[in-house]
C-alpha cells in the first residue's frame, strides 16, 4: 500500500469544480490591508502626542531607531514566504556585532576589511544553518532555535561578558549618521531649511514610483488585463506620494537623509527586484506555496532553501554592525528579542503562516508599524509591559485579519 | 436461508461533478461473506462510506436496513454503535501509540474517575489479539508492525467493537501471500463465529476462495449479484466488471508513429516504507515518436511507483534498471535531470502535487520552464505572460485571466494548466497519470485533443490511467500491471476491456 496511491480517488472530485466568481472589491483587500492599518496607526499616534509622533527629529529617529529590524524583516519575510522560519536571528545580530568589534577595536583592522569578513560571517552562519535546514532536512524552528542558543554563547565567548568599542567614525555615521548636504540647503519659508538633496532624492522617488506604476498599469490594459479604476490608481499613488514627500520633507528639515535609509532603500529594491523579477525569487514563492509542486517541477528546493537562510545570515551581520555601531559598542545582550520584532513585521506585513505568500515592502510596512508603535508608546511614556501588550495584539490582529480575509475569499485549499 | 442482515435499497450520491452511485442495491445476508467488486470508480468505496456514516444521512439518497431497523447515521459513531465497522484500505493506526491504545482509541477501557484502565486494556487487548492470531506484545507500538500485522491490528479493534458486519476495503492491497493466506484464514474464521464479513476486492482469486457471494459494481450501477458457491470463473466476474459499450467520446486521430524515443529496462522499486517490498517488478517498456502508449493497471499495480521514480526518482529505494532515450542509455537521478532529458510527468493528484493553487495560472504554466524565460537569473515578465497567453488561448483554459489563482479554476482547468506546464518545457516524452480524473466529460474531451496534438506533435505520450474505455479509446498500445510486474501489452485493434482486465489481475501464482 504505498502513499502514492490513494483509494478510490475518481469518485471524490476537489471541490473547486466551478469557478469562483471574480472579487467584487476593486481593492484587493487582504493586500492593501496593511497600508490602511498603517495610516490609522500614524494617525492615531500622531494625535495621541499631539504632532509629536510627526515632527523632523522623530520621523528620522523612526527611521534609525528601527533600521535593523527592518533589515532583518527583509530576510525574514524571504525566509517565510519560502516556508521556512529563522528564529536565531537576534544571536546572529549580536554575534556579527561581537566579530566586527573584535576585528575593528581589539585588532585594528581596517574598518572596510572588517565589515567585508563581518558579511562572511555572517554568510557563514547561514550556511551552516541552511545545511541542517535543507540538506539534513531538520526544521527550521529546530535549526534556528538551537542556532539561538549556539550564537548567543559565541558571542558571549568573543565579548567575555563586557562590551566592546568604540567603534571608527566611518562605521558610526553609517549607523547614526547622515549624509553630508550635497547641494546646501533651501529655504521652504515658514518651514525652514530644509537640505536640498534630500529632497531632490525624494522627487526623483516618487517620479520614479508614479511613472514606473503607470507604465505597468498601461502594459496591463494593452494585454487586456484588468486594472483598477483610475480613481483608485489615482488616489493609492496620491497618497504614497504625500507620504513620502511628507517624510522627505521633516527629514530634509531636520538634517539630511540618514545612511541607513539609503542603505535600506538599496536593500528593498534589491530584495523586491529579486522576489519579483528573478528565478530564484520564483523558486521561493513556488517552494512555499507547493513545496512537492514545486520539486515536481524540477525546483532545486534543497538550494533554494540553502540560500534563502544565507541571505538571513548576510543581512543579519548587516544589521549587527548597524546596531553595534549605533550604540557604538558591541555587547553581550545585542539583538535581545529582534526575531520577534523581525517575525511580527513579517506577518502583520501580510506573510502567510504556510508560506508562499508576502512582498518585502509589506514587511517593511509591518516593521514600520511595530517602530510607530514602539516610538509612539515612548513619546506618551507608556511603560515598556504596555507596549508589548499592544504589540501582541497587533501582532495576533494582523494574522486574524490575514486569516479571515482568506476565508473570505474562499480560497481552495 | 439465512436472513438479510444489511439491505441497502435505491442508494444514490453525486458530488459537485460526478454521479457516483446510481440506484445502488445491496443485500447481504448474516453470517456470510459479500464481496464487491468493480473498476476503479465504480462506486465500491463510495457505497461502504454511506453505509458507515462517513457520508451522513441526507448527503444521499435511499435506504438503509441493518437488522430490520431503518438506518440514518450521522457518522461512524452511529454505524459502529448498531455494530457495523469499516476497517480503511489506508489503515488508521496511530503509528507511536501501542497496539493496545490502538485498538482501544475513542473507546478507551476507563475505571476509577474517568481514567484509562491499563490492566484492562492491556489484558483484553492480548485476549483479541489471541483471537486475530496475532503473537505480539499489547504495548509495542504500532509502527514497529508490519502492514499485515497492522491489519491483524484493525481486525482486533473493530472486533473489540462487538462487529456484526465488518468491512473491509481492499484488505490484502498491500499484503504479502503469507499476510494474504491469513487474513483469509481469519475472515473464514470470523464466518465460523457469525460475524458478517463484506470484502472491497479486486483479487478475484481471493474472492473465488472466500466469498459466499460477489455483487459487481459499475459505473455507480449495481450490475448483478453472482452466487459463488457455483464455479464462478475469474472472466465471469470479469465481463461483469467491464461489459461497456465504447460511445464516441474519443477525437480521432490518424498515428504517425516514428522511431523510439524511450526504453524502460529491467526497472524495480522497491517501498520507501518497507526496504523489502518490490513495488515494481523488473518492468520493461518502450514509447515511440508520435505514440500514444496505455498503462493500464489497477490500483497498487505500481503504475505510479512506475512514473515517478523514473521521473527523477522521485518515488521508492533500492531502484535499479536502465533507461535508454533515443537508444542512448541515460541517467536520471533527479527531476531536473528528468526534465534535462526532455520527460516530463503529469502527477495523479494535480492540487498536491501538481499545481501552485495560491499562485496565478501564469506562473503555474512557467514554473517548470522557467529557464527558457530567464537571461542570467531574471524573468522576462514580458514573454512569461505572453506564453500564458498563448497555451490559454491554445488549450482553451477557461479562466477571468491568466492572473487568476490556480486554485479558482475548474478541475479540467486545472489539469490543462497543467498540461501546459509540461508542453512548456517541450519535453518529448509525456508520462500523465490520470489526466482526466475528477473532469467531467465534456472537458475530457478537450484533454484527449490536447494529448492527440502532443503525439501529432512528435512526442511520445505514456497516459495512466484507471478508466479502460478511456485507454482503448485513445492509446495506440496499452501495456498492462499487476502487482509491478508488465503483465502484457496489447495493441488497439486487440484491447478490448475483457482482455486488458484479465491482464491487469493476473496473479503470478
Amino acid at each position: 500500500m504505498s502513499s502514492v496511491a490513494p483509494a478510490d480517488r475518481a469518485v471524490t472530485p476537489p471541490p473547486a469544480e466551478r469557478p469562483k466568481a471574480g472579487r467584487a472589491l476593486p481593492v484587493n483587500l487582504r493586500q492593501s490591508g496593511i497600508y490602511v492599518a498603517f495610516g490609522m496607526i500614524v494617525a492615531l499616534f500622531a494625535v495621541l502626542t499631539d504632532g509629536q509622533l510627526l515632527s523632523p527629529q522623530n520621523i528620522s529617529n523612526i527611521i534609525v531607531q528601527n533600521s535593523y529590524i527592518l533589515i532583518l524583516s527583509i530576510g525574514m519575510i524571504m525566509v517565510i514566504i519560502g516556508g521556512h522560519i529563522d528564529l536565531s536571528v537576534g544571536s546572529v545580530v549580536a554575534v556579527t556585532g561581537a566579530i566586527a568589534a573584535g576585528l575593528m577595536v581589539n585588532h585594528d583592522v581596517p574598518w572596510p576589511a572588517a565589515i567585508l569578513v563581518t558579511l562572511l560571517a555572517g554568510a557563514a552562519i547561514g550556511a551552516w544553518q541552511g545545511y541542517w535546514i535543507a540538506y539534513f532536512e531538520i526544521p527550521a524552528f529546530i535549526v534556528t532555535l538551537a542556532g539561538m542558543l549556539v550564537f548567543r554563547a559565541l558571542t558571549l565567548t568573543i565579548l567575555g561578558n563586557q562590551g566592546i568599542g568604540p567603534f571608527p567614525d566611518e562605521v558610526r555615521t553609517i549607523a547614526n549618521g547622515f549624509l553630508p548636504g550635497y547641494l546646501g540647503n533651501i529655504g521652504l519659508g515658514p518651514l525652514g531649511g530644509a537640505d536640498l538633496f534630500t529632497l531632490l532624492m525624494a522627487v526623483v522617488l516618487v517620479t520614479g514610483y508614479v511613472g514606473i506604476g503607470w507604465r505597468n498599469r498601461q502594459g496591463r490594459i494593452r494585454h487586456g488585463q484588468k486594472v483598477e479604476p483610475l480613481p483608485v490608481f489615482a488616489a493609492k499613488n496620491a497618497l504614497a506620494v504625500v507620504v513620502v514627500v511628507f517624510m522627505a520633507v521633516q527629514l530634509a528639515r531636520f538634517k539630511n537623509m540618514p545612511w541607513v535609509l539609503v542603505l535600506l532603500g538599496v536593500l528593498v529594491l534589491g530584495s523586491t527586484l529579486v522576489m519579483n523579477r528573478a528565478v530564484f525569487g520564483r523558486h521561493v514563492y513556488a517552494l512555499g506555496g507547493n513545496p512537492l509542486a514545486a520539486r515536481l517541477s524540477g525546483i532545486k528546493v534543497k538550494s533554494v532553501s540553502f540560500w534563502l537562510f544565507v541571505n538571513m545570515g548576510v543581512l543579519s551581520a548587516v544589521a549587527g554592525i548597524v546596531f553595534a555601531g549605533r550604540l557604538n559598542q558591541a555587547g553581550p545582550t545585542a539583538g535581545n528579542m529582534f526575531e520577534l520584532d523581525a517575525i511580527a513585521a513579517a506577518f502583520i506585513g501580510g506573510a502567510a503562516v504556510q508560506g508562499g505568500v508576502g512582498k518585502v515592502v509589506g514587511a517593511i510596512t509591518g516593521g514600520l508599524i511595530m517602530g510607530v508603535i514602539n516610538n509612539g508608546m515612548s513619546l506618551l511614556g507608556a511603560p515598556s509591559e504596555r507596549v508589548m501588550l499592544i504589540k501582541g495584539l497587533v501582532l495576533l490582529a494582523a494574522v486574524a485579519f490575514d486569516i479571515w480575509a482568506k476565508r473570505r475569499a474562499g480560497t481552495a485549499r | 436461508m439465512t436472513d438479510a442482515i444489511l439491505r441497502m435499497r435505491g442508494i444514490t450520491k453525486a458530488f459537485p461533478a460526478v454521479k457516483a452511485l446510481q440506484d445502488v442495491d445491496l443485500e447481504v445476508r448474516r453470517g456470510e461473506i459479500h464481496a464487491i467488486c468493480g473498476e476503479n470508480g465504480a462506486g465500491k468505496s463510495t457505497l461502504m462510506k454511506v453505509l458507515s456514516g462517513v457520508h451522513p444521512h441526507g448527503s444521499y439518497s435511499g435506504e438503509i436496513e441493518f437488522e430490520g431497523e431503518p438506518c440514518r447515521f450521522s457518522g461512524i459513531r452511529d454505524s459502529e454503535r448498531r455494530g457495523i465497522v469499516i476497517i480503511h484500505q489506508e489503515l488508521a493506526l496511530s503509528p507511536y501509540l501501542s497496539i493496545a491504545e490502538n485498538i482501544f482509541l475513542g473507546n478507551e477501557r476507563r475505571g476509577r474517575f474517568g481514567l484509562i484502565d491499563w490492566n484492562r486494556t492491556n489484558a483484553e487487548a492480548a485476549r483479541l489479539l489471541e483471537r486475530v492470531g496475532l503473537r505480539e506484545n499489547p504495548v509495542t507500538p504500532a509502527m514497529d508492525l508490519g502492514v499485515g500485522k497492522q491489519q491483524l491490528v484493525e481486525i482486533a479493534k473493530a472486533l473489540s467493537k462487538r462487529v456484526k458486519l465488518l468491512i473491509l476495503d481492499e484488505p490484502t492491497a498491500a499484503l504479502n501471500d503469507a499476510d494474504s493466506e491469513h487474513l483469509l484464514d481469519l475472515l473464514r474464521g470470523l464466518r465460523a463465529e457469525g460475524i458478517t464479513c463484506v470484502i472491497i476486492s479486486h483479487k478475484l482469486n481471493e474472492i473465488r476462495a472466500v466469498a459466499d457471494r460477489t455483487t459487481i459494481l459499475r459505473d455507480g450501477r449495481t450490475i448483478e449479484t453472482l452466487d459463488m458457491r457455483g464455479d464462478v470463473s475469474e472472466d465471469r466476474i470479469i465481463s461483469g466488471m467491464v461489459g461497456r459499450d465504447l460511445d464516441q467520446r474519443f477525437p480521432a486521430r490518424v498515428p504517425d508513429v516514428g522511431a523510439e524515443v524511450l526504453r524502460i529496462e529491467d526497472w524495480t522499486v522497491h517501498s520507501p516504507a518497507q526496504h523489502d517490498r518490490v513495488v515494481v517488478d523488473r518492468a520493461s517498456l518502450t514509447l515511440r515518436r508520435g505514440e500514444i502508449v496505455g498503462l493500464a493497471g489497477l490500483m497498487g499495480a505500481g503504475r505510479t511507483e512506475l512514473a515517478m521514480s523514473v521521473f527523477g526518482r522521485s518515488y521508492g529505494t533500492g531502484i535499479s534498471g536502465r533507461i535508454y532515450k533515443h537508444g542512448r542509455e541515460i541517467r536520471i537521478r533527479t527531476v531536473t535531470d528528468a526534465i534535462r532529458h526532455g520527460i516530463a510527468y503529469a502527477t495523479e493528484d494535480r492540487k498536491t502535487y501538481g499545481l501552485n493553487l495560491i499562485e496565478d495560472v501564469r506562473r503555474n504554466v512557467s514554473a517548470a520552464g522557467l529557464r527558457g524565460l530567464a537571461r542570467a537569473g531574471w524573468v522576462d515578465a514580458g514573454r512569461e505572460y505572453a506564453v500564458a497567453e498563448r497555451y490559454r488561448k491554445e488549450m482553451n483554459i477557461k479562466t477571468p485571466s491568466v492572473l487568476t489563482p490556480a486554485g479558482e479554476l475548474s478541475g479540467g482547468n486545472q489539469q490543462k494548466v497543467v498540461l501546459s506546464k509540461w508542453m512548456f518545457t517541450d519535453a518529448d516524452v509525456l508520462i500523465l497519470d490520470e489526466p482526466t480524473r475528477g473532469i467531467d466529460v465534456g472537458a475530457k474531451y478537450e484533454i484527449y485533443s490536447i494529448i492527440n496534438r502532443m503525439a501529432d506533435q512528435g512526442r511520445a505520450v505514456l497516459v495512466i490511467s484507471s478508466e479502460l474505455p478511456e485507454l482503448i479509446g485513445i492509446c495506440d498500445r496499452v501495456y498492462a500491471m499487476a502487482e509491478g510486474r508488465i503483465t502484457g501489452e496489447v495493441s488497439r485493434a486487440d484491447a478490448t476491456p475483457e482482455r486488458l482486465m484479465q491482464l491487469m489481475t493476473q496473479t503470478e501464482t
